[in-house]
Formats: structure tokens, sequence, C-alpha cells
């Protein structure tokens, strides 16, 4: 817990010196928003038969998409990379603590940093100037809140996952590559996954990703109603214990490797 | 020794660099690949759902995707030297670059030629040659031409847009993420027909970062659609030609950047 | 290990005097003044303050073909700002330079070709690549005829024993085989002069008497000039005919280095580490300056007594663990000169 609170302030004050970057992320994120919106109103132009979701429920989602983007698990921790490259991560053998709660806390502060920032002006610039909707009842809203509750502690764990795969160096430049992309698609943040084909539904209900940005969206819109949420909270944290039982094997593992090669 | 030739020469010895880690190049390739597959798997999962685009068939998009990928994978790793410039003033890198009697900019481009990007340009040429089949289209010398120039004015472009934000770094030591928008958004943006978006967004990417001129006009001529925007069939096939001119202006303006590097020296 | 004078392999080119001829140079920097935290932040962006610092101000001297130089002085002082100025990387304020009569910042690529640099610091080699490949690399960014660089080429390798070195990627080196490779490599187009800058920082004592040795031949086969910054009074004393001393943006001393050290008296340092239970120490001909813990400091003058006069004497009186001989740091010199100058 110690170590979450230091990661998180030392995150937050150098992204902080960064005021020119962090506007600019901004700026970013509303022209992304702003280029999906209008594929998205394309589309629906031309669609036909009435869609698992409405343009306007669509067009929400991608706001919350944008404001939230920094929680999802899409980048390495560049310092973790750095330590590994240059083989300091011995010296966190050291270290009195349990070393994968201690970077699964550093994930948490990686991911929940950028958001405290970035998040609020993205969403007032919705809300003010693209007319994006506000939850329809408080049970939404409520809803919303403990699924991104639950969506933090599952992107942390997927972060962690990828954190320790940089041990193993070369697989870490593909996975680099690779991670976002996936997370990208099978979140829902490159388009809601209502509107994924109805054969994919059953896999991608099942997969973790979905409760990174399709539950919490969904929650908030009422496109789930509130009354549904256990069984979602379930299955972000049935995941989540997966993922870090996953990690917590495959670190040890990771460390063996190092002790044997002697660092 | 021309430039060319000295150019070609950076570029060699960046590839056997890049080979003495063999296993570490083709991950990050591979990496890539799926990365840009993963994208165009996001427009099939749109097309499969509403059917078209405005009017714009899935093969009509895929095609100015591969236009665009294509053009932004030369461009992305041609210009990596550039992506590196801001480390290279801090270290004082740059100074050494000064030290030799040849272009500045060649020498900052020829530090690398960063091969991974292979993955989006086979994605892209993949992507491209699937939609060119799908949509039994009727090909002309003229319009393969215009194919090559588009995607060259694009890739002129591209390169163009890195010139610049490298160039800012004679002035700021910050990382100028705003200037991603401009590549990144910008394949995003203009691998989707131009009429799909508002007017303002139009106008700003024809006339302000004209990419929609290295992509979307040549894309309709060599398809043999017509433009619902009414642009005639002369400009179609001028447009490339203006992705030259930005990256003509892009380096003046590098020049104006080293010029005065050379008054302050910082 | 050197070969008969007659085999030296540099041939000796007939040149035109490169003269260097610098008058007045003055460069003065625009520092944005930055406040801490983010309320001086805030300030910063909304009016910018500067405050003008003179890196350079009003420094002249002429140089001529042959001479090898040392340009000494603090951090700061101003001596990679001229360097910067006269390798035609920077523009003067004001002033006049001119070098084998160009000028170097408005004919930048002409004058860069009969320049060469060694940055102490940072190799221009190519990192993951055989040391042959930067050579052949350079000989196209200098467009060096082909039969002239194999013979320069085969004639760099031959002196400065590179030959086993030129297979291996230069991040494998150490740093007494790479700075060998790296001045090889600034000696490739045959450049009339030779800007090394801090060139044996952080070298050991063999790696830095051997480059002391290739710069001292070339200059001397080659005729060239050799323009050397330091920290190093010892790469001074062995290379170097002339010294110029600069501090604060002023040449503050320009001449033979005996010059220099008689002006600054010819001082020299004994520094003695005395066994346990040592006390007091009292010499003839020498001065007690520090003290700390068995550590003690002596000055002395070569003149009046020997440095082994001294240590005879020290060591019959005394029980010694360590001892050994020094110059006074160049920073005490500098300041000495300064003193002289405004004291």
């Amino acid at each position: 817990m110690i170590s979450y609170w230091a990661t998180l302030s030392a995150r937050f004050r150098s992204l902080l010196q960064y005021r020119s970057a962090a506007l600019a992320g901004l700026v970013t994120q509303i022209f992304w928003g702003l280029v999906r919106v209008m594929i998205f109103e394309a589309f629906y132009l031309s669609a036909g038969s009435p869609q698992p979701m409405e343009l306007n429920d669509v067009l929400t989602y991608v706001w919350l998409g944008q404001a939230f983007l920094a929680l999802l698990p899409w980048n390495l921790d560049a310092d973790l990379r750095a330590l590994i490259r240059s083989g300091g991560v011995g010296y966190e053998l050291l270290r009195p603590v349990d070393l994968y709660g201690y970077w699964y806390s550093r994930a948490l502060a990686w991911r929940t940093a950028p958001t405290l920032i970035r998040a609020a002006p993205l969403l007032v610039f919705a809300f003010v100037f693209m007319g994006m909707d506000a939850p329809p009842s408080w049970a939404s809203a409520g809803a919303f809140a403990l699924a991104m509750a639950g969506a933090i502690l599952l992107s942390s764990a997927i972060s962690t996952l990828f954190n320790i795969t940089m041990l193993w160096t070369i697989s870490a430049d593909g996975m680099a590559g690779m991670a976002p992309a996936i997370v990208t698609l099978l979140s829902g943040m490159l388009a809601p996954l209502p509107l994924f084909p109805d054969w994919a539904q059953a896999v991608l209900n099942a997969l973790p990703f979905r409760g990174l940005v399709d539950t919490p969206y969904r929650l908030y819109l009422a496109h789930i109603p509130p009354s549904d949420l256990p069984l979602y909270l379930a299955h972000q944290l049935a995941w989540t214990v997966a993922i870090v039982l996953l990690g917590r094997w495959i670190l040890s593992r990771g460390l063996r490797r190092l002790v044997v090669q002697g660092g | 020794m021309n430039t060319l030739h000295l150019y070609a020469r950076f570029i060699e010895i960046s590839v056997r660099s890049q080979m003495q880690y063999r296993a570490s190049f083709v991950m990050l390739a591979l990496g890539h690949l799926a990365a840009t597959g993963i994208e165009f798997v996001g427009i099939l999962v749109l097309f499969d759902r509403f059917g078209s685009l405005k009017g714009w068939s899935l093969h009509e998009v895929a095609f100015m995707y591969g236009v665009v990928n294509i053009s932004f994978a030369i461009a992305d790793a041609a210009t990596r030297g550039f992506d590196l410039f801001g480390g290279m003033i801090k270290s004082g890198d740059f100074d050494r670059v000064l030290t030799r009697p040849r272009s500045a900019a060649l020498q900052v481009a020829g530090q690398e030629l960063t091969l991974r990007r292979v993955g989006r340009l086979a994605q892209g040429l993949f992507v491209l040659v699937w939609a060119a089949f799908g949509m039994d289209m009727s090909w002309s010398a003229a319009s393969v031409c215009l194919l090559m120039g588009a995607i060259a004015g694009g890739a002129c472009l591209f390169s163009g847009l890195v010139i610049l934000q490298a160039t800012l770094a004679f002035w700021t030591v910050e990382t100028l993420e705003i200037m991603n928008t401009l590549t990144y958004g910008g394949v995003e943006t203009t691998q989707y027909p131009l009429p799909i978006y508002r007017p303002w967004f139009r106008r700003f990417f024809t006339f302000g970062v004209p990419l929609a001129c290295v992509s979307y006009f040549p894309s309709v001529a060599v398809m043999g659609v017509p433009d619902p925007l009414g642009s005639p069939l002369w400009f179609q096939y001028v447009s490339p030609l203006i992705g030259v001119g930005f990256l003509a202006v892009a380096l003046q303006f590098w020049r104006f950047g080293v010029r005065h590097y050379l008054s302050t020296g910082s | 290990m050197w070969l008969p004078s007659f085999l030296y392999p540099f041939p000796i080119r007939p040149m035109p005097m490169p003269q260097i001829v610098v008058e007045n140079l003055v460069k003065r920097f625009r520092v944005a003044e930055r406040s801490p935290g983010i309320w001086g932040a805030l300030k910063g962006v909304a009016r910018r303050r500067y405050h003008t610092v003179d890196a350079i101000d009003g420094v002249s001297f002429s140089i001529e073909s042959g001479e090898l130089v040392g340009y000494v002085g603090p951090n700061g002082a101003g001596k990679s700002t001229t360097i910067k100025v006269i390798a035609g990387i920077l523009v003067p304020d004001s002033g006049r330079c001119e070098i084998l009569g160009r000028v170097p910042w408005t004919q930048r690529r002409e004058h860069v070709r009969d320049i060469g640099v060694v940055f102490g610091q940072r190799t221009q080699l190519w990192w993951d690549l055989p040391v042959i490949e930067s050579f052949d690399l350079l000989r196209d960014i200098y467009r060096v005829p082909r039969s002239s660089y194999a013979r320069t080429r085969d004639e760099l390798v031959e002196v400065m024993r590179l030959k086993s070195l030129l297979d291996t990627p230069v991040r494998q080196l150490s740093l007494g085989q790479r700075m060998r490779c790296d001045l090889a490599a600034a000696l490739l187009h045959s450049p009339a002069i030779l800007f090394l800058d801090e060139p044996t920082i952080g070298l050991d004592v063999v790696s830095k008497l051997a480059f002391r040795d290739f710069i001292r031949r070339f200059n001397r086969e080659r005729g060239a000039t050799v323009i050397l910054t330091t920290h190093d009074m010892d790469d001074i004393e062995a290379l170097c005919d002339r010294v110029m001393v600069i501090s604060s943006g002023r040449i503050l001393s320009d001449g033979p280095l005996d010059d220099l050290r008689r002006r600054i008296s010819g001082e020299r340092r004994l520094v003695v580490d005395l066994e346990e239970g040592e006390g007091r120490i009292e010499m003839a001909g020498a001065q007690v300056i520090s003290r700390s813990g068995q550590r003690v400091q002596l000055r002395f003058d070569p003149d009046a007594v020997s440095a082994a006069e001294l240590i005879r004497r020290v060591t019959s009186a005394h029980a010694v663990r360590d001892l050994f001989v020094e110059n006074p740091p160049i920073e005490e010199i500098i300041a000495q000169i300064y003193q002289e100058e405004h004291g």
C-alpha cells in the first residue's frame, strides 16, 4: 500500500511536470473522439434494421472511452523496463516485500495517475460540447462507479502480467506492439462490443477484456440494468483473481530463471 | 558520392545494425503486424454490422486504408531518425552532425531506417491487393502511375509532418504528443472516405494538413468511382504532388531551425 | 616500439598555412529564468524572464600552422563556446574569425571538411557495427577518394595498432581502444586542423600515454594544427608548447607553457601519508599547507630543493606509509592567474 502511494505521487508529480504534454494528450483524445463520433454517425446513416445499440448510446460510450483511456493496460511500465534491461531488477529481489504485490501496486499507480488528470476535463468537454448523456438513474451511476473500480483492479492485474513478460526481454518487444491492439479491440474501445457479430458475443462475454470498458460503460448507459451488477462484478473479480494467480506463477518462474542466469 | 548514394549507404549500415538483434527484430515486426491487423479487424466488424458506410463499400474503404497505411509505413520507417532528434539535441550528438560536410537532414534521417515497420507495410499491401481484387476494377497505365504517386506523395507528406515535429525540438524540450494527433490521427482519419466527415474537418484535411490529397482524392480516381464532393478528375490526378510540396515546406522550416540552432547553440 | 624516423608512415604534406585568426569574439546567451513549482511555471508561460550570460567576451588569438595548443579553463569559462565557433557550429554575436581563409559559419560545409573533431565523451562510431564499417562510412561522408582513403586508413591502422580491432563491434571495445579508433576516424579525411575535447577523460594511464603519443606524432609528422581542451594538466605538460587560459569568457593568459609555469612560480606538492602515531611534521624547504587525518600536503619549490631530496628528508625523519608528488591542480593555477589579473 505504501508503495502504491509512493508510486502514485511520483507518477502524479512527473505527469504534472509536463503540463503541456497533458494538454496535448487532452487535445489528442478529443480529436480521436471526434473522428470516432463522425465514423459512427456515418455508419448509422446507412444502417437499416434497428441496431443492438442506439447512436446516442454509442457516442456516450465513445466519450467515456476517451475519458478513461489511460485506465487501459496498453503500455508497459517504462521504469521497470529500464530496470530489467539494465539488469538492475536483481536488486528488486533484495526488497523485503512481496514482489508481485509491489509490482501490482506500481501498475495500479501507473493506471490511476494519468486518469486522475485527464478524465475530468474530457468529461466536461463531452458534456458541454458533444451532448454526452448522463446516466439515466442514480442506480446506473452507482453501478458504473462500482464496475469502474472493478475495471481498475482488472486492468492493473493485466498490466502487471504484461510487465512480468518483460523478464523475457525479446518476447516483451513483440508484446509491447501487440498488447494494446488486442486490448483496444476486445475491450470495446475500438467499437462497442454489442456491435460485434452475434456469433462472437459469447466469446467476447467470456473473455476478461470486456470488464475494462464494455461492462462499466453499458452499466452507465443502463444498457445493462443495474440489477445485473453482481453478475458482472463477479466476472471482473473472477478474472482479476485468475490473472493475479497466473502472474504470480509466471513471475516466480521468471525470477528462478533470473537467479539461475545470475541476473 | 552523391546524396542518394550516401543515403543508401546509411540505410545499409542501419539495416546491418538491426540484423545484429535478429530475434528482437522478428518479434517487433510480428507485434507490429498483429497490431495493425487488429485495427483492420475493427473496420471489418463495423461493416459486418452495418453493411456499408454512407454508401461506401468495405472494399472501397479497404483500398483507402491500404494506400494510407503503406504511405505511413514507408514514412515512419524512413524518418525514424527525426523521431530520435530531440534526444540528439540534448546529448550533443547533433553538434557532431554539424561538424560533417554533408546535409544535416540527410544525416539525421540516415541514422536509422526502422525495418520493423515492415509489419504495417505488409498489412497495408495485403489489404490493398485484397480490396483491388474484390472490387473487380479496371486498371490503366495512368491509374497505376497515380496509385504509385499517391503512395509516394503520402510518404512525403507523413515524412514532412515528422520533420515539422522534430524541428520544434530546436525551440522546446517538451515532448510534443500533439503532433502525433496529426500523424497517427491522420492515418486513422484518412483511411475512411473524406465525405463521411463534417465540412470543417474535411477542409482541415484538404487545405490545412492535406492528407486527403494523398489518399482520398487519388483513390477515387484509381478506383474509378465518382466523388460525392465533386472534385474534378484533373485535381484527383495532381493532388499527390501536394504531398511533395508539403515535404519541401517542412524541409525549409527545418533549415530555418538549423540556422536558429547555429545562432543560439541550445 | 616506434619505427625509425625514416620509416614514419605519415607523409609530410606541403600545406597552405592553416592559420586560425580570432578577433574580439563575443557570444551572449539568453537564458530563460525558471521559478520553482507550479505557480512559477505558470508565470514562466505568461511572461518569460531572461538574463544574458556572456559566454565569451572579446576573445582574440591567432594560431599558426602546426602549433599544438592547449586551451584550458574551468567549466563554463567559455572553452566549448569558443571551440564551437571555430568548428563552425555556432555563430558569434560579433567579432571576426577566419580559418584557412574561410569564415567557419558562412562556409560551414567547406570548412568542416578540413577539420577533425574528437569528443572524449561521445564516440562518432556506429555502436553496433565493426569499426571498419564506420571508417568506410566516414569515407563516403567526407567523399575521400578511394585510393587515398586506403592509404590513410592503412597508415592509421598501422601506427595506432588497430588491426585486431577493425572487425570488433564498437560496443565491445574498451574505452581506450575506442578512443584510439575515434581518433583514427577523425583523421581519415586528413584534416589540417584537429580539435580534441577532453580526449583523455576516463582513460587508464597506459591508454593515456599511448594516446598522447599519437597526437604528438600526428602533429609533428603532418605539420597539422592541434587544439586541445582538457582538465588534465599532465596532458598539457606532455603535449602543448602553448597554453591559452580562459576564465569567465576572457583569455587570461596565452603563451608557452614555461612562461605560464614561471608566472605561477614552479610550485610542486608532496603528499605524504604518515603511519599512525606520527605527530607534527616540519621540513626545511617545504611548507605544510594542509593536514587531514594522517595525510599531509607539503608545498615546495623544485628550484630550491629537488623532489628526491625532499622525499629523502621526509622518509628519514618520519615513518611514512605512502607519498607522491603532484602539480597544483589546474583550477588553482587558473585561480592564481585570475587573482594576478584582477587582484
